[in-house]
């Protein structure tokens, strides 16, 4: 347990005008290490996650990964190389998935590996291969997303996250856009990840998949961690009352 | 009446190769300004700003009257057709840089965010992510600033460019037909536009298709 941790998030702070979204948070995420952001909605969690790989900037505080930090201050064009190079390294999925809707999916995936990773047509080709095999989707590599379902165009943004091998995974509530016949496909892939050590920050509403996949379980709420702990101890023993709220409405139903 | 078709279509001629050039120039402008509204530079932004609501906010026939009467005597010489072009690629390029500006900023969000999520540029994501998307959003709009562009032509017979207007007008001295004249002209004008619109409309579902 004395590992350094992977990544490293110090007194991050953000604010909107007077509005402050974050208040002075610290985590630390091990190599490996699944963590589960769980909250009211607008308590911070995607901002949070956001932060991570400076899509939203913070006000104040510091996100490393390893031993670079992510939001280093830097003049204007070299921070733009820099975040360049830190973005390739940390995966992230949307609620909207956000596939480019003009590219094929086999487009999807290599436009990023062909321009930042100067691989050729067929390196690229195969690694698109490869990750859609990986979800699942490798018979659909020549559709566009219009074509797919919403949990297929999910497994296929992960993909093209993978696609650039990056260390660190973040989730923003990816399944809260599916039908829920579709949520299961795109939980099993995650499932996949973790069982593959991935490093993952997955912001989720699905109290089960938290308690099942995850390490560790943050409970958020305006601008704030709660409470965090082993999913055991959050979900079957929670300390605060705030958290005790939250998941007397959201565990209704849940299985336990 | 019949000796007048060759003069007219000659004309029509003038009128097509006028929208064209004009055309090509107010894609040019549209794009130089549609980049220097959206560009990270205070100043650009304020040059583009400044264009559109200069070229949007006064008569196209002012302007082409200030080029090609006002312009000599700033050292300006233009022929009537090389004023017209100019003039009237201009003036559309300010409703083009909007067209334009419109489609970038309609693609949503969520694309540039994915691309510069994956470690894109800036540059890189404009190119190959919003720009392809915003192509085809702005194909339509661009087509209603050539119709307004083709029939703005007209203008230009202000100035003697010997196009549609101008030869209709001129062939009312001699024929003494102003309505068949004007009408002979409208419905030239009418053909040329609807040609274009066909195109435009094939542009179109070809970039949703694909
Ligand atoms: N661009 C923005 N401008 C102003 N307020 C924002 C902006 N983005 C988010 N917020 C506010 O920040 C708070 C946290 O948002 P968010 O991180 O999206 O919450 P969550 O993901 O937990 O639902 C909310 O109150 C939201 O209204
Ligand atoms: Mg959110």
């Amino acid at each position: 347990m004395t590992d350094k941790p992977f990544i490293d998030i110090r007194h991050a702070a953000k604010s909107y005008g007077a509005l402050e979204v974050l208040k002075d948070i610290s985590l630390q995420v091990r190599k490996g290490q699944i963590v589960a952001i769980i909250g009211p909605s607008g308590s911070g969690k995607s901002t949070l996650l956001r932060a991570i790989n400076d899509l939203d900037p913070l006000t104040k505080g510091e996100v490393w990964l390893e031993d670079m930090q992510v939001n280093k201050p830097l003049p204007p064009r070299q921070y733009e190389r820099h975040i360049n190079q830190m973005r390739q390294q940390i995966g992230m999925v949307f609620q909207h998935f956000n596939l480019f809707p003009h590219l094929t999916v086999r487009g999807n995936i290599t436009l990023a590996p062909k321009m930042l990773k100067r691989l050729t047509e067929a390196e690229a080709n195969a690694l698109a291969e490869k990750q859609l095999a990986h979800v699942g989707m490798l018979d659909r590599i020549d559709y566009y997303p219009s074509q797919l379902s919403g949990g297929q165009k999910q497994r296929v943004a992960i993909a093209r996250a993978l696609a650039m091998e990056p260390k660190v995974m973040l989730f923003d509530e990816v399944t809260s856009a599916l039908d829920p016949e579709l949520v299961e496909e795109v939980n099993l892939t995650m499932k996949k990840l973790a069982e593959e050590h991935m490093t993952m920050i997955i912001v989720t509403h699905e109290m089960r998949f938290a308690q099942d996949v995850c390490d560790r379980v943050l409970f958020m709420d305006q601008g704030v961690v709660v409470e965090e702990g082993p999913p055991e101890v959050i979900f079957r023993n929670p300390q605060h009352e705030r958290t005790k709220n939250f998941l007397r409405k959201h565990l209704q139903g849940n299985a336990q | 009446m019949l000796r007048v078709y060759p003069f007219f279509l000659a004309a029509a001629w003038v009128t097509i190769q006028l929208s064209i050039y004009t055309t090509v120039l107010g894609l040019i402008c549209g794009s130089l300004g549609a980049a220097a509204r959206l560009s990270r530079s205070r100043i650009l932004r304020f040059v583009g700003a400044a264009y559109v609501s200069l070229f949007r906010g006064t008569p196209a026939l002012i302007q082409l009257f200030i080029l090609y009467f006002g312009g000599p005597q700033i050292g300006i010489q233009l022929d009537a057709f090389e004023a017209g072009v100019i003039g009237l690629g201009v003036n559309i390029g300010a409703y083009m840089t909007e067209t334009i500006r419109g489609a970038i900023v309609a693609v949503d969000r969520g694309q540039s965010e994915a691309a510069r999520t994956l470690g894109l540029s800036r540059s890189e994501t404009m190119r190959k992510v919003i720009l392809p998307q915003a192509a085809r959003l702005m194909i339509r709009p661009l087509g209603v600033n050539i119709n307004a562009l083709i029939k703005g032509t007209a203008l230009v017979a202000a100035i003697s460019v010997v196009e549609l207007t101008y030869t209709a007008q001129r062939y009312i001295g001699s024929t003494y037909k102003p309505f068949e004249m004007f009408l002979l002209a409208g419905v030239i004008y009418m053909v040329i536009i609807y040609v274009t619109g066909l195109a435009i409309s094939w542009l179109d579902r070809r970039a949703r298709i694909s």
